[in-house]
């Protein structure tokens, strides 16, 4: 059985460490706060100018002034903090932010991301995504394995406009995870989701990655 | 003495729009975005707007306003997936746009208002956004230079401010409205509330007088984008209080 949506944030909650400050972006991202996995204490930052996001408010709670970076009303905690939008990017850009966990429509074999755009067809922008690949410590990819069209989002090129070069260090997928540490150029399958065979992945990837 | 207080936003945007003007507005979202001033904008007739925000505000909302009325020329942002009819006007080449990532723009309006007429970053390197800078190397990596930027007009929106333009914002309203009001040439701002100078501890203003030209106190509708909440039937504080 593959992984859901929900099993892949499960998945992505496992790299959180205790004590990390981490973004966390839009999307299957998002679920992963969810899964902190129990006795790990992280701070989540919030691009629009947060830190220490707490959960979705009771319907008494909900102030318009109080949202994160998916525009939806959040609450604080006692550590949270807020401040303007050149700080938050300071923070990001500047390494300060220890694993940034975000959406993906593309990865090369060489860990370059494509996630904000498809020509003639989608117009949104790239928000902070540009500034999270480029300054975040650690940068976490999840996405499914192939599109709708059973082709393989893991490519020796990204075809899309990118977000950003060489910059991720783990993809997660609704296969397996596949990563590298510092200093490897190439990607190495690491996990296989419950009941997924390696032939599988082969023949869904066109990625040259480091098989097993 | 002259006064930085009027008394509407129509008031507080006399003798400063004119057309093929630059203008800064603060918010994320719909979130501390100065909504009277942009309707007072709208109503001001002004023509060809570049206009510098994160967002394009929603249809109908924020600046989605003047979008609807064909007066924004060009708008320079990070994001602006929640509005139709700018993608309709953006891909029908009737709308100039120019993407910035979200913590570029914010640096160059940080760098605009400080006097830095640019600056080197590792965003965007190797990206669509690369194309045409100048790059330089620091310590073996990569970096390509961004402009500061400025405005005619800021239009900011604060939670509270005396009568001298100090200002205090609430919460993830803050965003972009600080570096916007160092950046305009003339910085009017809107507030929740007025009070008078002295009403606030010097310690706790975020934003230091100077900056602000003309303040209003006006009401907000502050809508709510997505409005997301939990089940009132789970215990309160069950989840991380800390």
């Amino acid at each position: 059985m593959a992984w859901t949506r929900d099993d892949m944030a499960k998945r992505a909650a496992q790299e959180l460490k205790d004590g990390f400050y981490v973004n966390l972006g839009i999307g299957i991202p998002t679920l992963v706060a969810n899964h902190i996995p129990d006795g790990v204490d992280v701070t989540l930052q919030s691009e629009n100018g947060m830190l220490g996001m707490g959960p979705f408010p009771y319907p008494d709670e909900v102030d318009p002034d109080l949202i994160n970076a998916g525009k939806q009303t959040i609450t604080e905690l006692r550590r949270s903090s807020y401040f303007n939008s050149a700080e938050s990017f300071a923070m990001i850009r500047g390494g300060h932010i220890d694993i940034s966990i975000l959406g993906a429509m593309e990865i090369s074999q060489g860990g370059d991301i494509a996630n904000w755009m498809i020509p003639g067809k989608m117009v949104k922008g790239m928000g902070g995504a540009m500034d999270l690949v480029a300054g975040v410590k650690r940068c976490v990819a999840v996405m499914d394995h192939t599109n709708r069209a059973g082709k393989s989002k893991f490519l020796p090129e990204c075809t899309l406009p990118l977000t950003g070069r060489n910059c991720i260090d783990m993809v997660i997928t609704d296969l397996g995870v596949f990563s590298r540490g510092e200093g490897e150029t190439r990607f190495r399958v690491t996990e296989l989701a419950p009941g997924v065979e390696i032939d599988e992945v082969k023949a869904k990837t066109e990625a040259d990655l480091v098989w097993g | 003495m002259s006064s930085k207080v009027f008394k509407t936003a129509a008031e507080a945007l006399q003798g400063l729009t004119f057309d093929s003007m630059t203008v800064m507005s603060g918010g994320f979202g719909l979130c501390g975005i100065p909504e009277n001033l942009i309707a007072a904008l709208r109503d001001s007739g002004a023509q060809n707007i570049t206009a510098i925000s994160n967002n394009a505000g929603v249809d109908g909302f924020g600046l989605g306003l003047l979008l609807e009325t064909r007066q924004i020329k060009k708008m320079i942002s990070s994001y602006v997936g929640e509005n139709k009819e700018f993608e309709r006007q953006f891909l029908a080449g009737e709308l100039d746009l120019e993407f910035n990532p979200q913590g570029t723009l914010a640096e160059r309006i940080r760098a605009g208002g400080a006097g830095i007429p640019g600056f080197y970053t590792k965003t965007g390197v190797g990206t669509v956004i690369a194309e045409g800078k100048p790059t330089m190397e620091f310590d073996g990596e990569e970096y390509i230079m961004e402009t500061g930027l400025k405005a005619d007009v800021s239009l900011v929106k604060a939670w509270r401010g005396d009568t001298q333009g100090n200002l205090q914002f609430k919460k993830t309203a803050r965003n972009f409205n600080p570096m916007m009001a160092t950046a305009g040439k003339v910085t009017v701002v809107e507030v929740d509330e007025l009070v008078e100078v002295g009403s606030f501890d010097p310690n706790y203003i975020h934003t230091p007088g100077i900056y602000v030209q003309r303040i209003i106190e006006a009401k907000c509708e502050k809508r709510i984008e997505n409005m997301t909440t939990r089940d009132p039937g789970l215990g309160r504080g069950e989840r991380g209080s800390a």
